[in-house]
C-alpha cells in the first residue's frame, strides 16, 4: 500500500522551475531515498509532501490526505525533520520533547524515546549548549514524538562526523524496524546506499532515475571498475577495443578501466598475451556513486 | 487550552523561557522604575515646575516609566525573538506539527505585553509609595490609553520584526526606532514641557499620543478623544502593516 502518492508535482520560484514534474509513490514500512545534487529539488519536493509549500501543480497524498488541504491530519500521521530547523537556545531537551509531546491527541511516551537516542543524559541540557549530533538526535525525537507513520528526514546527517553518521544509520535502520515509513533526502551516496529500500534520483527538478541501489548500479554504464599499474605501457588502441567498455582513464602511471565482466576477462586476456603484469590490480563493483553521476551526466 | 492561534503549553514555554534572560527582566521590568528613582532622587525633581502646570518632575515622569517599559519590551525584546524564530527555523519546525506557528506569535506578545503592563505596575506603585505620586485619576482612562499603547506597540514590534530578515538587522532598526519613540513619550522632556509646535507634531505619534492621554488620565480627565483616536489608528494601521508583511519564514 502505498502511503505517499506524489503525481506530476510542479513548483516554480519566481518563475524558475524547481520541480519540475515529479512523480513518485512510497510504500508503507520502506525506507525511501530521495537523491541528487544541491539545489535539484529534493527539499522542495519533500517540503510540498509536509504541506509546508503549496505546489503549483501536480497531485499529493499523504495516507490520502491532502497536505495543503488536511495539514493539520496530515501533521499527526506525518512527522518531520527539516534543514536548519533549531529550538529556542534556552530550552532543555527535556521542555522540548514536552512541548512537543503535548502538540499531538496520542504522542508517544518520550522517556523511552530519549533513552534510545541516548538523550537521557542531556534531558536538562540547553539545546544551545549540545553537540551537533545531540541536536540532530532531539530533531529526530521530535519528529517521531507524535507517533507518525511516516517519518521525513532531510539531510539528517549534514555535518555529523562519522561516528555520528553510523549511529545515526543505525538509528533510522531501527525507526523503521518500528514500523515506520522513512522518506529520506540526501546527498550522500553511501548513506543511501546502506538505508534506502529504493532511490528516486532527482536532478534539475526531475526523476533521473527510481530503482533499489543495487538496480541503479548495474544498470549504470559502468558497473564494474578495474584498474591496475601496468609493468609496461599499453596501447591505447587496444584498450579502447576492450568490449563494453565504459571508460578509460590514465593517472600517474595507473589505468582505470569501467565496463562489465565481459571487459575485464577481456583485460586479463590483453595482459597476458601482451606479457605485461598487472601491478596492484583491483577489480571492484562501481558504488552507487558512479551511477549517480551517470545518471545525472546522461540527463545534461 | 488550545487553539489554532493561541497554545496553553506554548504559551507556559516561552514565559519560562522570558525568565531566564536576565537582560529582558533588566530592561523591562526594572529599568524604566530604576530611571524613575533615579530622577525622583533629584531634589528639585521633587518641586512644582510651572512649565508642567505645577507638577512636579517626578509627577510627570511616571507615565514615562509607564511608556518605556512598553518601548523597550516592543521594540527590543519582541522583534529580536520573533525574528530569531523566524531566521532560526523554530517557526518552521513549529508548521511541522498540529501547532500552528501562530500559536508562537502570539505566546510572544502575550509575554512581552505581559511583561509591560507589569513594568507599569512596578512604576506606578514605586512612584506612589517612593515619591507620593497621586495613582492615576482617571483609572478607567488610563488604562485604556495603556492597551491602546501596548497593541499599537505590540504591533510596531511585528512590523520591525516582519521587515527584519536576520536577528541583527532586528537589533539595529529596533535600536533605530528606540530613540524616537523615547523622545516621543518624553523621556528626556515631557510633553507638557515642550514647546506648543513640537507638543504638537509628537502628539501625533503613537508613544506621543499615549503620553498625552495617559497624563490627561492621571490628572484626573477622561483622555482627550483625539489622543485616543490617533493611538487607535496608529494601532489599526501597523496591525494592518503588519498582518501584510509578516513572514512565517
Amino acid at each position: 500500500m502505498s502511503v505517499i502518492e506524489v503525481t506530476d508535482l510542479r513548483k516554480s520560484y519566481g518563475g524558475r522551475p524547481v520541480v519540475d514534474g515529479v512523480s513518485f509513490a512510497v510504500e508503507e514500512g520502506e525506507i525511501f531515498g530521495i537523491l541528487g545534487p544541491n539545489g535539484a529539488g529534493k527539499t522542495t519536493t519533500v517540503e510540498c509532501v509536509g504541506g509546508l509549500r503549496v505546489p503549483d501543480a501536480g497531485r499529493i497524498r499523504v495516507t490520502g490526505l491532502d497536505p495543503v488541504a488536511d495539514h493539520k491530519e496530515v501533521t499527526r500521521v506525518l512527522g518531520a525533520q527539516l534543514q536548519q530547523s533549531e529550538l529556542q537556545p534556552k530550552l532543555t531537551v527535556r521542555e522540548a520533547l514536552e512541548l512537543y509531546a503535548s502538540f499531538y491527541p496520542r504522542p508517544a511516551d518520550w522517556r523511552p524515546l530519549a533513552e534510545r537516542l541516548g538523550l537521557t543524559p542531556k534531558l536538562t541540557t540547553r539545546f544551545a549548549k549540545l553537540s551537533g549530533g545531540q541536536k540532530q538526535r532531539l530533531s529526530i525525537a521530535l519528529a517521531l514524538i507524535g507517533d507518525p507513520r511516516i517519518v521525513v528526514l532531510d539531510e539528517l546527517t549534514t555535518g555529523l562526523d562519522p561516528r555520528a553518521r553510523r549511529d545515526t544509520w543505525e538509528l533510522v535502520e531501527d525507526v523503521r524496524a518500528g514500523g515506520v515509513t522513512v522518506l529520506l533526502v540526501t546527498h550522500f551516496m553511501e548513506e543511501a546506499q546502506r538505508l534506502c529500500d529504493r532511490i528516486a534520483v532527482i536532478d534539475r527538478g526531475r526523476i533521473a532515475a527510481l530503482d533499489t541501489p543495487a538496480g541503479l548500479i548495474r544498470r549504470s554504464a559502468g558497473a564494474t571498475v578495474i584498474s591496475f599499474t601496468p609493468s609496461a605501457p599499453l596501447d591505447d588502441h587496444d584498450l579502447n577495443a576492450l568490449p563494453e567498455l565504459a571508460s578509460v582513464r590514465h593517472k600517474d602511471g595507473r589505468v582505470t578501466l569501467s565496463g562489465t565482466d565481459e571487459t575485464v576477462d577481456a583485460v586479463l586476456t590483453l595482459l597476458a598475451r601482451s606479457r605485461v603484469t598487472a601491478h596492484q590490480l583491483r577489480v571492484t563493483d562501481a558504488t552507487l556513486d558512479d551511477a549517480f553521476l551517470d545518471l545525472t551526466e546522461t540527463t545534461a | 487550552m488550545s487553539t489554532d492561534v493561541l497554545d496553553g503549553t506554548v504559551l507556559r514555554t516561552e514565559i519560562r523561557l522570558f525568565r531566564r534572560e536576565p537582560g529582558g527582566i533588566f530592561w523591562i521590568l526594572l529599568f524604566p522604575t530604576l530611571l524613575l528613582v533615579i530622577l525622583g532622587s533629584i531634589p528639585s525633581f521633587r518641586e512644582p515646575d510651572p512649565a508642567l502646570g505645577g507638577l512636579r518632575p517626578v509627577d510627570a515622569y511616571v507615565p514615562v516609566a509607564v511608556l518605556l517599559g512598553l518601548i523597550v519590551g516592543g521594540l527590543q525584546g519582541m522583534p529580536q525573538t520573533l525574528t530569531g524564530y523566524r531566521e532560526n527555523g523554530i517557526l518552521r519546525r513549529m508548521s511541522t506539527t498540529p501547532v500552528r506557528p501562530a500559536a508562537l506569535l502570539t505566546a510572544q506578545m502575550l509575554v512581552f505585553g505581559g511583561a509591560a503592563l507589569l513594568s507599569a505596575l512596578v512604576a506606578l506603585a514605586v512612584g506612589r509609595l517612593a515619591f507620593d505620586v497621586e495613582l492615576p485619576g482617571q483609572p478607567f482612562g488610563y488604562l485604556l490609553a495603556l492597551l491602546l499603547a501596548l497593541l499599537g506597540t505590540l504591533a510596531l514590534g511585528a512590523v520591525l520584526s516582519a521587515l527584519s530578515r536576520t536577528t541583527k538587522i532586528a537589533t539595529a532598526v529596533g535600536s533605530l526606532a528606540l530613540f524616537p519613540a523615547m523622545f516621543c513619550a518624553g523621556v528626556w522632556l515631557p510633553v507638557e514641557a515642550m514647546p506648543d509646535v513640537l507638543a504638537d507634531v509628537v502628539g501625533r505619534t503613537p508613544f506621543g499620543a499615549a503620553a498625552r492621554a495617559l497624563n490627561e488620565a492621571a490628572a484626573g480627565d477622561w483622555p482627550d478623544w483625539s489622543h485616543l483616536g490617533t493611538l487607535a489608528v496608529w494601532t489599526v494601521l501597523l496591525t494592518a502593516a503588519a498582518a501584510r508583511w509578516f513572514r512565517w519564514e
